[in-house]
C-alpha cells in the first residue's frame, strides 16, 4: 500500500513540475508573431564599427560565401564569422533557430524557400535600404521579388545559381554534330542525346537528369516551360499549371529518351547527390546543368546556352539564395553595411565574377573577367531572361522527397503518363493548403 | 523479468519509517528522478503540449487548436501507406533478425574451433553506427559510383530502383548491422541454461529436435522475449536507413512513419504540431503492443 502510495505521490510532483515547465517554454515562445519583421534604419552604407556579425549559409554554397566574406572582412572594420550548415539540416536548423530567437545577424535562404520565410517574418524589412540603391533596376529581379511580400523588400541576392544547357563538344564532334551549335529546341536536344548515344561508347550517354529528385527536375525542367512563353503556376503560387500541353510535350520528349535508352540509367533512381557527376566525368552528350559547376568541368570542351523549350527560346531557372538580415539582430545596421558592400562593384566582379560565378547586377554582366570566357557572357545574360517561381509551399510541391510533383514526372517519364492531370492536381491541393 | 514484481504481494503496512528516513529516500532517488524529470517528463510534456498547438517550425507556438492536428496527421495523403509499410518491415525484419540471431548463437556456441573468430566477425558490423552503415550501403548501392554498378548494369535492375529491391536491400542491410547483436542476446540467454539439463535429456534418449524444441526453446524464453521487444519497438521507429538509403522513394513506397514525422516537420510542411500529434498516436500505438507483446511472452510462461 505504501509504496503504491509513494509512487503515485511521485507521479503528481513529476506531472506537476512538467506542467510548471512547459508553461514557462509556452510564454517564452508565444510572443512570435507570423508578422514580417520590423524596418531596418540605416544610412546608406550602413555602419562599420568593428561589430562581430554571424552568417549561416547551406553547404552547396560554401565557396563563394567562403570568398564573399573573406573579402569583406580584409576590407573592414566589421568581422563575419561564417557557418556552413549542410543542406539537408538547414531548414531544420533554421527553424530551430527561429523558434527560440537566436537567428543570426545574417543569414542566405535558398531562394525557392524565400517566400515562405518572409511571411513567417524571419527577415526584416529592408525596403528603404534597397530603394536606396541607384542600381535597384540592376540587381536579379527574379530574387528581389522572391522576398518581397506587401510591397516590402527582405531579400537581396546572395548567390545566383542557374540552370543551363550544357553540351560536350567533344562528344558532339564525334557523333558528327556541330560542336559550336546549341541544340534549339527540345527535338533537336533529343536527336543530340540519340546521335551520341549512337556512338556506343562503353559509359557513355546521351543525355542524364534526376529522376527521383523534385529540386533537380524544377531547376532543369520548368525553364522548358517558360522558353515556350508558358507558365508553371499562377500568380500566386496557388494553382499547378504543370498539365498545359507545352508541359505535356516535354514530358513525353523526355519519355521517348527514357525509353530509347539515351538517359544514363543511374538518373531513375538519382535523388540529388550525384545528378550531375555524369556529365562532370564527361560521360554524358549534354544535359541540363547548374552553371556554377562551369569550373568543374574540366579535361573536356564545353558549350553553354538557354534551356530551350519544345518550340525554341531560352530560359533558366533562377536559383540560388537570396540573403537578409534576420528578426534576432541587433546589428542590423552593421548587417546592412555587408549587404551594401555585396552589391558593389568590389563585391560583384572582384569577387564572384573573378571566380568564375554569377553576378547577380546585369550592369556587370560583361565584365573583365566574362569577357575571357563568352560562356559566362551567355550565362550572364540567359540570367536576366530567367525566373525564379514563387510559392508559399514551394518546398513540399517540389522539393519534397515525397513531393507531388515527383509522382507526375516519375508517372509521366517512366510510367504509361496516364496520370498527368490528377497528379497536377495533387500539386495544386498541396499548394493551395 | 521486472514483470514479475508487480504482481508480488506488497509487504504489509509498517509505520517503522520515520519523516527521516522518508527524507533520505527521497535525496537517494532525486538524482536519477532529475534524469528521468529533465529527459523523459520534461520532452514527453511538450510534445503533448505541441500535438494539442498550432506549432509551425518558422514561428513558434501560436496557441491550442486541439484536435485540428490529430485529424491532419489522420489526413496526411502518406499516414496509410507508412503504417503498413513499417507494419510490413518490422514484421520481415523481426522474423529474420530473431532467426538468424538464434542461428548464429547456436553455430558459435557448439563449433570450438572457429568459435572466436566467428563471434568477432558477427559481432564487428555492430560497432558501425546505423548512420555510418547506411552511407556505407549508399555507396555499395549506387548504380553511379558502386562497386556493384558493372552487375547492376547487366542485369538491367538496381538495388534501391524498385519498391521490393529497396526494401530487401534495407533488409539486408539492417540484417548485417544488427545480427551480432542479436546472437549476443541469444549467446546469453543460451549459456544460462544449465549444462545438467541437456545432459539429462540425452540420458534419456532425446534427439537434437526434441532438446532444440523441448529445452532450448522454452529456457530461452525470457531471452526471446527481450529480443522479440527490442526487435519490433527498433524497426516500428526505423529512421536512418530509409532516410539515408531510399528518401521514402522509389515512388513513396518505403515512407515509415518516424520518416513522415520529420517530413511533416522539417521537409515541407515544416509544422511541429501535426508532427507532435503523429508522435503521441506512434506513442500510444508503441505502448499498446508492448504491453500485448508482455502480456503474450507472460502468459505462456505461467501456463
Amino acid at each position: 500500500m505504501r509504496i503504491t502510495r509513494t509512487r503515485s505521490a511521485r507521479l503528481a510532483a513529476g506531472i506537476v513540475t512538467a506542467g510548471l515547465l512547459v508553461g514557462l517554454a509556452a510564454c517564452s515562445s508565444a510572443d512570435d508573431s507570423g508578422d514580417d519583421g520590423p524596418a531596418v534604419s540605416a544610412g546608406p552604407d550602413g555602419t562599420d564599427d568593428g561589430t562581430t556579425l554571424t552568417l549561416w549559409t547551406r553547404a552547396p554554397l560554401e565557396k563563394q560565401a567562403k570568398l564573399l566574406v573573406e573579402a569583406y572582412n580584409d576590407s573592414h572594420e566589421n568581422q563575419v564569422e561564417l557557418t556552413v550548415v549542410p543542406n539537408d539540416d538547414y531548414v531544420a536548423k533554421v527553424g530551430a533557430a527561429a523558434g527560440s530567437d537566436g537567428l543570426p545577424d545574417l543569414f542566405a535562404a535558398d531562394i525557392v524557400y524565400v517566400p515562405n520565410w518572409v511571411q513567417q517574418g524571419l527577415f526584416q524589412d529592408l525596403t528603404a535600404q534597397i530603394d536606396g540603391l541607384d542600381f535597384k533596376d540592376q540587381i536579379n529581379k527574379g530574387h528581389l521579388a522572391a522576398g518581397t511580400a506587401d510591397g516590402k523588400e527582405h531579400v537581396l541576392p546572395f548567390v545566383l545559381d542557374l540552370s543551363m544547357l550544357f553540351w560536350n563538344k567533344d562528344l558532339f564532334a564525334e557523333a558528327g554534330l556541330d560542336p559550336e551549335k546549341a541544340p534549339a529546341n527540345m527535338t533537336e536536344y533529343a536527336e543530340a542525346a540519340k546521335a551520341v548515344q549512337a556512338l556506343n561508347k562503353p559509359d557513355t550517354y546521351g543525355t542524364a537528369t534526376g529522376l527521383n529528385c523534385g529540386g533537380c527536375l524544377v531547376f532543369t525542367w520548368f525553364p522548358s516551360v517558360w522558353a515556350d512563353g508558358e507558365q508553371v503556376m499562377n500568380e500566386d503560387g496557388t494553382e499547378s499549371l504543370l498539365n498545359s500541353d507545352t508541359a505535356k510535350e516535354i514530358y513525353s520528349t523526355w519519355k521517348e529518351l527514357w525509353d530509347s535508352g539515351a538517359v544514363l540509367p543511374s538518373s531513375e533512381d538519382e535523388a540529388g547527390p550525384t545528378w550531375t557527376a555524369g556529365f562532370t566525368e564527361g560521360k554524358v552528350g549534354l544535359m541540363f546543368y547548374p552553371a556554377t559547376l562551369l569550373s568543374s568541368t574540366t579535361g573536356f570542351d564545353v558549350g553553354v546556352a538557354g534551356i530551350p523549350g519544345p518550340e525554341g527560346g531560352a530560359s533558366t531557372f533562377v536559383g540560388g539564395d537570396g540573403i537578409g538580415v534576420s528578426k534576432d539582430s541587433e546589428n542590423a545596421a552593421q548587417a546592412w553595411n555587408f549587404l551594401s558592400w555585396m552589391m558593389s562593384e568590389d563585391a560583384q566582379v572582384g569577387v564572384l565574377a573573378k571566380n568564375n560565378d554569377v553576378v547577380s547586377r546585369a550592369d556587370f554582366a560583361d565584365n573583365e573577367y566574362a569577357a575571357k570566357d563568352p560562356r559566362l557572357v551567355t550565362i550572364n545574360e540567359v540570367a536576366g531572361q530567367g525566373d525564379t517561381p514563387v510559392a508559399l509551399n514551394f518546398q513540399q510541391a517540389f522539393n519534397a522527397p515525397s513531393s507531388p510533383w515527383l509522382t507526375l514526372v516519375r508517372g509521366a517519364v517512366l510510367g504509361d503518363g496516364a496520370n498527368v492531370d490528377a497528379d497536377n492536381d495533387e500539386i495544386t491541393a498541396v499548394l493551395g493548403q | 523479468m521486472t514483470v514479475q514484481t508487480a504482481t508480488s504481494p506488497a509487504p504489509p503496512p509498517t509505520r517503522r519509517r520515520t519523516n527521516g528516513h522518508r527524507l533520505r529516500g527521497w535525496a537517494y532517488a532525486s538524482p536519477t528522478a532529475l534524469f528521468v524529470l529533465v529527459l523523459f517528463v520534461v520532452p514527453l510534456a511538450l510534445v503533448f503540449r505541441m500535438s494539442a498547438s498550432k506549432w509551425p517550425l518558422l514561428s513558434g507556438d501560436q496557441g491550442i487548436n486541439f484536435p485540428d492536428n490529430f485529424t491532419a496527421a489522420v489526413d496526411n495523403r502518406f499516414f496509410v501507406d507508412s503504417v503498413v509499410f513499417t507494419l510490413k518491415y518490422t514484421i520481415l525484419a523481426t522474423i529474420l533478425l530473431i532467426a538468424l540471431g538464434l542461428g548464429l548463437a547456436l553455430m558459435v556456441q557448439e563449433s570450438s574451433r572457429w568459435k572466436g573468430l566467428l563471434r568477432t566477425s558477427f559481432l564487428v558490423p555492430s560497432a558501425l553506427g546505423l548512420a555510418s552503415a547506411s552511407l556505407l550501403f549508399y555507396v555499395l548501392y549506387s548504380p553511379l559510383a558502386g562497386p556493384l554498378a558493372p552487375f547492376m548494369e547487366r542485369m538491367g535492375w538496381s538495388f534501391l530502383g524498385s519498391p521490393d529491391a529497396a526494401l530487401a536491400s534495407t533488409l539486408f542491410l539492417i540484417v548485417w548491422r544488427y545480427a551480432g547483436f542479436y546472437m549476443l542476446l541469444m549467446l546469453v540467454g543460451l549459456q544460462s541454461i544449465p549444462g545438467d539439463i541437456y545432459e539429462a535429456a540425452r540420458m534419456d534418449g532425446a534427439n537434437r529436435w526434441h532438446t532444440f524444441s523441448k529445452i532450448t526453446i522454452p529456457l530461452l524464453k525470457p531471452t526471446l522475449a527481450l529480443t522479440t521487444i527490442l526487435c519490433v519497438t527498433g524497426s516500428l521507429l526505423a529512421f536512418e536507413q530509409f532516410y539515408i538509403l531510399t528518401k521514402g522513394g522509389p515512388d513513396n513506397s518505403t515512407i515509415t512513419v518516424v520518416q513522415l514525422i520529420y517530413s511533416v516537420a522539417f521537409q515541407g510542411q515544416n509544422d511541429l504540431g501535426v508532427a507532435a500529434a503523429l508522435s503521441v498516436l506512434v506513442l500510444a500505438a508503441l505502448v499498446v503492443i508492448n504491453v500485448v507483446q508482455l502480456r503474450a511472452f507472460r502468459g505462456s510462461d505461467e501456463s
